[in-house]
């Protein structure tokens, strides 16, 4: 397992002491099982120890790991087949966005999701996840085109945040993320959304009204990145880890406040170990919450969105 | 022998009695520096009356300009906010909020209050940017709510004045959620059929702007208001050169195709009412 973290230090020095000790019981043909056995002990241990054990901004890191799936990795490791659909018939297609329609067991579905890039070339080419109005004007059209055909939604969410850009100002950012908002809140069709990374305020929140929201084990969702938070609040950079611990940004404490609805557990260590096992414990949930949310009147299933949204926040009276 | 004698000691005057002249009896205009006396802002609806530059005021300034003879009945004035995350930068969320409570004799930053506009019903939420920077929080989402319920059941046109730097971020991932409720009401309220204007005043941004505030039937703005998502500084960041000028005004706005229009505050309430009247009172 290759560790990327500081915090995952004591794993990597397991490891390193395994792999020595495998070495020496090669060489010298001595039975060392039994330290073996005693270290793997150890390096289980640790792992769970650190992994459970993470802190806001530790479980950031994870959450921005290169190497986890994204979008389209976890559609091809899902679906049987997928045809890609692009632009939002106004401006451009947006390359942060993607969605199409897409077979799971056999059924269609009209999957949509942030897409990062897996290199720095590609990075630039998707924005970094970081997508323009027509971003989401373009999710709005293939959730219109899924409604129409009667065929639900899943959407993937993992963004830094909607492109704060002179031309996303221009071409309206703020009114396509309401626009989106209000427009999911009465789809006919059920909506899934998984936050598979990040899920930074409004460029989230855009694609994330569904009957059903649920945050994988290391990522985070809220009203705007630690950074950004700790150079508002304190006016440098420098409290990012804090602004992590006080945002109550982790699967556990968003699930805890009754702002999602479930958390996904990830392999011990985080998705990009081991994504084939990440998509299918997705692609359970996803045919395990169809079933119900399918055979459901259209009508009931909108009253219930609209009253799970509509009871979130704290008020005294 | 002292020229005048104190009869009662210390401050009697109630918050609530405070008369509202922030920086005196006489201001200067923040654009044209022209000095403006308290009586003249009143009588201009807080316009400046030499160069037009809408000064920043307030909901009580607001009712008093558009409901008739400022008779309104307040909705859901008992909303408070909670402290769901204990949230501490500075300072503690609960200390934050009891010095805006005191510093404003407000109690969030939204009212809402339902009266009539050249006879017509009406209800008005409008925010308050002297509250913690008109951010919205759990409170400002449910009042909105509830405003908007209150409007579908007794059928009565909805007119909302945003004035806010976007979301609480004291209140996290809850604020964020509010966008989602006030959306939905809203999809609820169009439903019925009854008129959403969303009014934008200087500055609107963030979250309140990418919700409520851009999802009206009409959206309108004031003069020279700072109307956009991101904030200015945090665009010049991300692209590294010096904004246009005029950039992420209502005029701005208007051009780009995201206003009906751009209205005087002196001719606010006439204009409204037209609307209002011509959409749905009349038969």
């Amino acid at each position: 397992m290759n560790t990327s973290f500081d915090f995952e230090k004591p794993i990597a020095d397991l490891q390193q002491q395994i792999e020595k000790v495998k070495q020496v019981a090669e060489k010298t043909k001595v039975d060392m099982s039994a330290t073996l056995a005693e270290l793997e002990e150890k390096l289980d241990a640790s792992k769970k120890h650190i992994y459970t054990n993470l802190t806001g901004w530790q479980q950031v890191q994870i959450s921005r790991h290169p190497e986890r799936p994204y979008t389209l990795q976890y559609i091809d490791m899902i679906c049987e087949d997928f045809i890609e659909l692009h632009g939002d018939r106004t401006v451009k297609d947006d390359k942060a966005i993607v969605g199409g329609f897409a077979s799971i067991n056999g059924e269609t579905v009209m999957v949509i999701g942030h897409q990062k890039g897996t290199n720095t070339k590609m990075r630039q080419y998707r924005n970094f996840g970081m997508a323009n109005p027509e971003g989401y004007r373009k999710a709005l059209r293939l959730m219109r085109l899924a409604e129409k055909f009667n065929k639900p939604v899943i959407t993937f969410i993992d963004t830094p945040g909607a492109f704060p850009g002179l031309e996303a100002e221009e071409r309206g950012q703020g009114e396509a993320i309401a626009r989106n908002l209000l427009e999911m809140s009465v789809l006919k069709v059920p909506i899934l959304c998984f936050v598979v990374g990040e899920g930074a305020s409004g460029g989230a929140l855009g694609i994330g009204i569904g009957d059903r929201v649920y945050m994988l084990e290391h990522t985070w969702y809220s009203v705007i990145s630690p950074e950004s938070c700790s150079s508002i609040l304190w006016r440098s950079w420098d409290y990012k880890e804090k602004a992590a611990e006080v945002l109550k940004l982790t699967s556990e404490d968003m699930y805890k406040n009754g702002l999602v609805d479930g958390i996904i557990p990830e392999p011990l260590g985080g998705a990009h170990l081991d994504p084939q096992q990440m998509a299918d414990t997705i692609k359970s949930k996803i045919l395990e919450d169809l079933a119900v949310l399918n055979t459901k009147d259209a009508e009931l299933r909108i009253t219930e969105r609209i009253d799970k949204f509509c009871a979130m926040g704290v008020v005294v009276e | 022998m002292a020229w005048f004698k104190r009869e009662k000691k210390g401050i009697i005057t109630s918050t609530e009695e405070k008369k509202e002249a922030p920086d005196g009896i006489w201001n200067k205009c923040p654009q044209c520096k022209k000095p403006l006396h308290y009586a003249e802002q009143v009588e201009h609806k807080y316009v400046c009356h030499y160069c037009s530059y809408h000064l920043r005021v307030g909901s009580k300034e607001y009712f008093s300009i558009l409901f008739d003879n400022n008779e309104f009945t307040e909705l859901f004035p008992g909303l408070r906010s909670g402290d769901p995350l204990t949230f501490t930068d500075s300072k503690s969320y609960t200390k934050r909020l009891e010095e805006s409570y005191a510093k404003t004799g407000l109690t969030d930053a939204i009212r809402s209050g339902h009266g009539k506009i050249n006879g017509m019903d009406l209800v008005i939420a409008c925010m308050d940017f002297s509250f913690i920077g008109g951010s919205m929080g759990s409170v400002v989402g449910e009042k909105i709510a509830r405003s908007i319920d209150y409007c579908i059941e007794h059928k009565i046109p909805f007119l909302l004045i945003s004035k806010s730097g976007g979301a609480r971020m004291m209140e996290a991932a809850f604020s964020l959620m509010q966008m989602a409720k006030t959306s939905a009401k809203l999809a609820l309220l169009s439903k019925a059929k009854i008129p959403y204007i969303s009014l934008m005043t200087d500055p609107t941004t963030g979250g309140v702007t990418a919700s409520y505030a851009m999802l009206g039937d009409i959206n309108i703005a004031e003069p020279g208001a700072l109307i956009g998502f991101a904030g200015p500084r945090v665009i010049k960041e991300t692209i590294k050169k010096d904004l246009p000028k005029g950039f992420q005004t209502s005029e701005f706005v208007l051009e780009h195709g995201f206003l009906d229009f751009i209205v005087d505050r002196r001719q606010m309430k006439e204009r409204l009412a037209s609307f209002i009247k011509m959409v749905y009172y009349r038969n």
